[in-house]
């Protein structure tokens, strides 16, 4: 039974580098010499490189380079430049954004400005490379829905870091960089804005992720399973419908009714994938703006669970006037 | 008749690992098999369960009606039927289908004549099932701390263990599981849309092959895993995902009590700060 489960590759068959379809010239060229590790050949391929680089690849490496430099440095600032309790405090350091009073404005650098100058950067980078997404698709006569999947990416960073906050009309509602404060920033929101499970659009979400795992733990396992068919040569089986495709779907037909095609089954993943932090990004940015707590807009809506009373009814402290609105 | 054009002569005999040829047809689509009887009893019966807890509770939709486990003080004992007694039956009808359903799944991977990764993924999925409604409770020491079946209920669950817990974020598992399940979807992300790119490449070009998804992705990020790979590292991904939940919800409570963020002070703690700190 384990010799057909394809869970690694047991032949490697170690061909010349393939430096890649040829590009037009005039172009700048793809660098580096290709390595090939043996490691990686169980699981995939073994050729790493070469790579294209060119002017817009090197732009957003150098900017997302500065947003990082200009986040551990001031991360190393914060504990008085020593290299030793950096380490030790890492995972508890952060860069905030500047305080409410501030609003949009432009803070001084050490109270809020190094935090906007490292999202200019970070965002520039983001850009950057999103520009290489799209031209490195297009020189290759592919499609460019890789550049637009990122974009939705990019979206719900803008919706975090940029239109949230001025909407509410402060960057201080964006989130910090660093690790621990940024998962203290997330718990924090959902507490502020009465239970982020009570939004609609954080439910969506997290189907959406969940339903990405399962999607691919699902398309996985089956071009596996129909791998002794070739199965995971998918273009061809798109184009030319084998065996295997036709395997990979009865195989869904028969289990739960209802199969994809070998092209729909990527289309399923890929709207999966942008819906997650597209509607994520919804919820984001209604927090606040448009809904100030999202467990009373629940009670509103009647979907609440009743709880029995176990213990002496008490008075919810956001509701008590002059409290936090 | 709901077949494919293709699809009689795959429709063979065989390759049951229960009843022979008793149960070897299909209804529709639907392949039914020992298992698909038994699948379908177990959801049966747990569905009019569910029906009759719904008539009974003060819950107006569906989306507020909640079938909870029994009370802590039942511990590890049988509870009314009206107190959670009703959610244990209906654990185990679930259980009891979702295991017909992966043997069921085995069957029909036995009649294409392909691997097993669906049936082993799937039963990845039902452990984590059982990780919160069995195992847990059973190191817990009380059904109680299963999770309620209900909509906006399982949600108050959820947030509601990771309050115990402080702040459910510092848990390692979860960090884990999450960055996971996130990587999941990067992943598939860029796989959905590279097969899409190259099946779909625009008026006037023509379609690509492998020859051009490795090149982009050579292009893009200097490494690609290749058509075959991407496969096997989706599936662990996705795997991995539900693997590191499995730990997070197992470690909280029987191996950690306290608030997560209290957990990270070995960190900080580690005697490699020492020296260099008194130096």
């Amino acid at each position: 039974m384990a010799e057909y489960q394809s869970i690694f590759t047991r032949v490697q068959v170690r061909a010349p580098a393939h430096l890649g379809v040829p590009l037009a010239e005039g172009m700048s060229q793809r660098v580096g010499t290709p390595i090939f590790s043996r490691v990686l050949g169980w699981i995939g391929d073994a050729q790493i490189g070469p790579i294209y680089l060119g002017f817009f690849g090197l732009a957003s490496l150098f900017s997302g380079f500065i947003a990082v430099e200009i986040i551990g440095l001031n991360m190393l600032a914060s504990v008085d430049w020593n290299v030793w309790i950096f380490f030790q405090k890492f995972f508890w350091l952060g860069l905030e954004p500047p305080a409410p009073e501030y609003g949009l404005s432009i803070p001084p650098l050490n109270e809020g400005g190094w935090w906007i100058t490292a999202g200019f950067f970070l965002t520039l980078s983001l850009g950057l490379w999103w520009w290489r997404t799209y031209t490195r698709a297009k020189a290759l006569g592919l499609g460019t829905h890789v550049a637009w999947a990122w974009t939705a990416a990019i979206w719900l960073y803008l919706a975090l870091g940029l239109i949230r906050p001025a909407l509410m009309g402060a960057w201080s509602e964006a989130p910090p960089f660093g690790i621990f404060p940024h998962l203290d920033w997330t718990a924090a929101f959902s507490i502020r804005y009465g239970n982020l499970y009570y939004c609609p659009f954080h439910m969506l979400t997290i189907a959406f992720l969940y339903g990405s795992a399962l999607l691919f733990a699902m398309h996985g396992a089956t071009i596996l399973s129909v791998s002794r068919y070739g199965g995971d040569r998918e273009v061809e089986q798109i184009t030319d419908r084998g065996t295997a495709a036709e395997r990979a779907a009865l195989f869904w037909r028969w289990t739960i009714g209802f199969n994809a095609t070998m092209e729909s089954i990527h289309r399923w993943g890929w709207w999966f994938a942008i819906l997650t932090p597209l509607s994520g990004s919804i919820g984001i940015i209604l927090t606040g703006t448009a809904v100030d707590n999202w467990f009373l807009w629940g009670e509103k809506h009647g979907i609440v669970p009743f709880i029995p009373d176990i213990l002496p009814p008490g008075s919810d402290p956001a509701l008590v006037s002059g409290g936090t609105q | 008749m709901a077949m494919l054009d293709f699809e009689r002569k795959y429709r063979v005999r065989g390759g049951t690992l229960i009843g022979g040829s008793l149960f070897d047809y299909w209804v529709g689509p639907f392949y039914v098999g020992f298992f698909g009887i038994t699948a379908f009893v177990f959801a049966a019966l747990g569905i009019a369960l569910m029906f009759t807890g719904a008539i009974q509770s003060p819950a107006t939709t569906l989306w507020n009606l909640n079938i909870e486990p029994p009370d802590l003080s039942v511990g590890l004992g049988v509870a009314p039927y009206m107190e959670g007694g009703l959610w244990q039956v209906i654990s185990l009808c679930a259980t009891g289908a979702f295991i017909s359903w992966a043997l069921r799944e085995v069957e029909i991977c036995n009649k294409l004549g392909i691997g097993y990764q669906v049936p082993i993924a799937f039963s990845v999925a039902i452990f984590a099932y059982l990780c919160l409604v069995f195992i847990r409770p059973l190191l817990m020491g009380a059904w109680g701390h299963g999770f309620p079946y209900g909509i906006l209920g399982h949600l108050d669950w959820v947030s509601n263990v990771g309050y115990q817990y402080l702040h459910w974020h510092y848990n390692p598992g979860h960090m884990a599981g999450i960055s996971f399940f996130f990587v999941t979807c990067f992943a598939l992300a860029l796989h959905g849309g590279l097969i899409l790119s190259a099946a779909n490449p625009g008026k006037g070009e023509k379609v690509k092959l492998p020859e051009h998804e490795n090149t982009f992705f050579r292009d893009f990020i200097g490494y690609s895993i290749g058509p075959l790979g991407i496969h096997r590292l989706g599936l662990f991904l996705a795997l991995t995902a539900v693997l590191t939940s499995c730990v997070h919800i197992l470690i909280a409570g029987p191996l950690w009590t306290r608030g997560w963020p209290e957990w990270w002070m070995w960190w900080p703690k580690m005697w490699i700060w020492i020296a260099p700190a008194v130096s």
